[in-house]
């Protein structure tokens, strides 16, 4: 324990709203955890104040959404602003599932730092993680 | 055929074509010096290995007994299909899933596909209607008429079906946690059709077991949602003889991430936990088993998903018959629905996404399917547009009056690596199943996660190979454009129907006579802990236009909630 010089990054995986697709979100979690990161999955149907609260509590530096059901416009700036309220305002917000194209911008403009859609692979998430994970003292 | 019969009949000829195949082994082994094999892994998409070449004497070694094993179409065990004629007397149903906003625009796609020649309905309901929530829920906020169409009372349900007489059509309707609420507004709109009973057809998928396995869509605990289910089952033996009261999923078991052995052994485990349940009910097995359906995936592997449906016929038919006793035929045939694989499909280059649904869909009615969905290419990106429903609907008719696959019956049956493959599934899947009534029946190995964990390790190992490239996704991982993909038009919902849904409920909650749906909610609480069969008190509820939620809360306050530990 004491030979870590930096704490480890912290990674909430969330399902939010009634979608219940969560293959892709335990794969990520798992491939996170793999891939040393320290990994908190909030399991399914959250609404955003679940959220909000696992992220806060868990003090995480990442929030990873999973959305597979067209909820996105409503759920993710519900609880992106949530979040940044509560005071975590650095944390690295990513989104991944069914997001349309036409979605985007405007989803990145509401603070969502990275968008996976279908076919993304692990490593591409895990790097993104490592390159831009906030630092914290 | 009457060849090979006697090959397998004569040892001494088993024996020259066994010492022909060594020598040819041999000279294969020289050929491979040369001509080494690709550096690939010969094995199906589940990872069985599959040998380059079979023959007689393969399948002799697997003891494969022609009138044992295979028989003849429309007859025990069924491996060859459960129709005598197959397809020459009648073609599988196409039937394509469809839902979306409100029951005025699915009414309209419905009518749309019924024109172009599909002969069955498919419903999709949006998430919170799944859940057992009201268009005005909170939780539900973002997600209305979404996924699928929207229906929180039986205005909606009256709606949807609006124009289409019931008696005519069959109808599929994909619910599980609240599906006898809604299975209760489809009945409720058939008798204001006026409808005979005998004459209502179609399908409740209502598989519980699924949802906590993979779906996810749950309300109560596994229980009280079992005996749901039962009590729907119930219900139809008597009163609905031509219902399917339940389609026992494998679909989203797959899609979850399952091999096709683990998709094939969990379903039959989940029938069989139904037949279960349906027993310690008193029920006898050839009342309700022969409406039993079933419902499977159809992925990639083509040889592999054809072996699939020939195994889960006879496996089911032996088991019905051998151990529950079972005396009617029809309580021995697995009848089933297939779609193709959603998760096959590609965002990139999502036209190829075309030449994937038709394989296949060619190796689910090679497989015998009585009922199939074929995917629209589009349904990574969002929900099918118009085109791309055609598209996929068009697939089905070419493969079925162009392609002369449905000429004939089973015509796989007798291929030696058909067989030997058949026979590997069957046996591998057998070993699922008792594995799973060692840990005391499906119910139990779900509440200790045994198949959610199944199934999380196969996706994990399952992306892996693909990160590694060991398996190929085209375009994906091998393939890939250096340009964008083509822009594909694809079907939003209107933010709107979230308020036009909200308001309407809001207009139906004011006027409708307060007194009997109230009455009605307290009839249905009353039964519920009576631990009656709640299917009338909840078909006089829909009646009174109480509403989906107020139905399911009623028995939430029963019966309470499944909570589910997020492991991954």
């Amino acid at each position: 324990m004491s030979q870590i010089t930096k704490p480890k990054i912290r990674v909430l995986v969330a399902k939010p709203g009634l979608d219940g697709h969560d293959r892709g979100a335990k794969v990520i979690a798992r491939a996170l955890r793999d891939a040393g990161f320290e990994v908190i999955y909030t399991g399914l149907h959250q609404t955003p104040e679940m959220v909000i609260t696992a992220a806060i509590e868990e003090d995480v530096h990442v929030v990873g959404l999973s959305i597979l059901s067209g909820a996105h416009n409503s759920l993710v700036p519900e609880i992106i602003n949530g979040i940044k309220k509560e005071g975590l305002t650095d944390a690295l917000f990513l989104l991944g599932g069914i997001i349309p194209q036409e979605d985007i911008p405007q989803l990145k403009d509401l603070g969502v730092h990275m968008i996976f859609t279908p076919g993304a692979s692990l490593n591409e998430v895990v790097k993104y993680i490592q390159l831009n994970a906030p630092e914290r003292k | 055929m009457v060849n090979k019969k006697s090959q397998l009949d004569r040892p001494t000829e088993n024996d020259l074509i066994e010492q022909k195949q060594m020598e040819w082994q041999k000279r294969l082994q020289e050929t491979e010096k040369n001509h080494p094999p690709r550096p690939v892994q010969f094995t199906t998409l589940s990872g069985m290995e599959v040998p380059l070449l079979s023959s007689p004497a393969d399948l002799k070694k697997e003891g494969f007994d022609y009138l044992r094993d295979l028989g003849f179409p429309g007859e025990y065990p069924f491996t060859r299909g459960v129709q005598r004629n197959l397809y020459r007397g009648k073609l599988w149903t196409m039937r394509q899933f469809a839902g979306f906003a409100r029951a005025q625009e699915t009414n309209q796609r419905f009518k749309l596909l019924l024109e172009n020649g599909q002969t069955g309905l498919s419903t999709a309901f949006d998430m919170p209607t799944l859940m057992g929530l009201d268009a005005d829920s909170p939780r539900g906020k973002g997600e209305v008429g979404k996924c699928g169409v929207s229906v929180s009372s039986l205005e909606d349900m009256e709606e949807l079906f609006e124009g289409i007489p019931l008696s005519q059509v069959t109808t599929s309707m994909t619910i599980n946690a609240p599906a006898i609420v809604i299975l209760a507004m489809y009945f409720a709109v058939a008798e204001k059709q006026n409808v005979p009973r005998e004459k209502v057809r179609g399908t409740l998928q209502n598989d519980i077991l699924k949802e906590y396995i993979a779906q996810k869509e749950w309300i109560y605990p596994v229980l009280p949602a079992v005996k749901l289910v039962v009590d729907t089952i119930e219900y139809c033996t008597k009163h609905y003889p031509n219902w399917n009261s339940v389609s026992i999923s494998g679909y989203h078991i797959r899609e979850a991430g399952a091999t096709a052995v683990q998709e094939l052994a969990f379903t039959l485990a989940d029938g069989l936990a139904y037949v279960d349940a349906c027993l310690e009910r008193g029920l006898l097995v050839d009342d309700f088993a022969p409406r039993l359906s079933f419902f499977f995936d159809v992925h990639n592997d083509f040889f592999e998903e054809i072996a699939k449906f020939r195994a889960a016929r006879r496996i089911w038919a032996r088991i019905m018959k051998e151990r529950y006793g079972a005396k009617l035929e029809k309580s021995w045939m697995l009848r089933t629905h297939a779609q193709t694989a959603g998760v096959s499909l590609t965002a990139q280059q999502p036209y190829n996404n075309i030449v994937r649904v038709a394989i296949q869909a060619m190796a689910a009615i090679l497989g015998g399917t009585n009922s199939l969905h074929t995917n629209s290419m589009d349904e990574t990106l969002a929900l099918p547009s118009h085109e791309s429903v055609m598209i996929a609907l068009r697939t089905q008719q070419i493969i079925a009056e162009e392609s002369g696959i449905a000429n004939v019956a089973d015509p796989f049956g007798g291929s030696y690596f058909m067989e030997i493959l058949t026979h590997k599934v069957e046996k591998e899947a057998l070993n699922y199943i008792q594995k799973i009534e060692d840990l005391g029946g499906m119910i139990k190995a779900i509440e200790s996660g045994f198949p959610q964990s199944e199934i999380a390790n196969s996706a994990y190992q399952f992306q892996q190979q693909l990160e590694s490239r060991e398996k190929t996704m085209v375009g994906v991982n091998k393939y890939k454009l250096n340009e964008p993909d083509p822009e594909i038009e694809t079907l939003s919902i209107d933010p709107a129907v979230e308020k036009q849904q909200v308001q309407k409920l809001a207009e139906l909650r004011k006027k409708r006579p307060k007194t009997t749906f109230q009455q009605s909610i307290r009839n249905v609480k009353d039964a519920a802990q009576s631990g009656k069969n709640l299917m009338e008190p909840i078909l006089h509820s829909v009646q009174s236009y109480a509403t989906l939620q107020e139905i399911c809360d009623s028995l939430k306050s029963v019966y309470g909630e499944y909570r589910e530990i997020g492991r991954f």
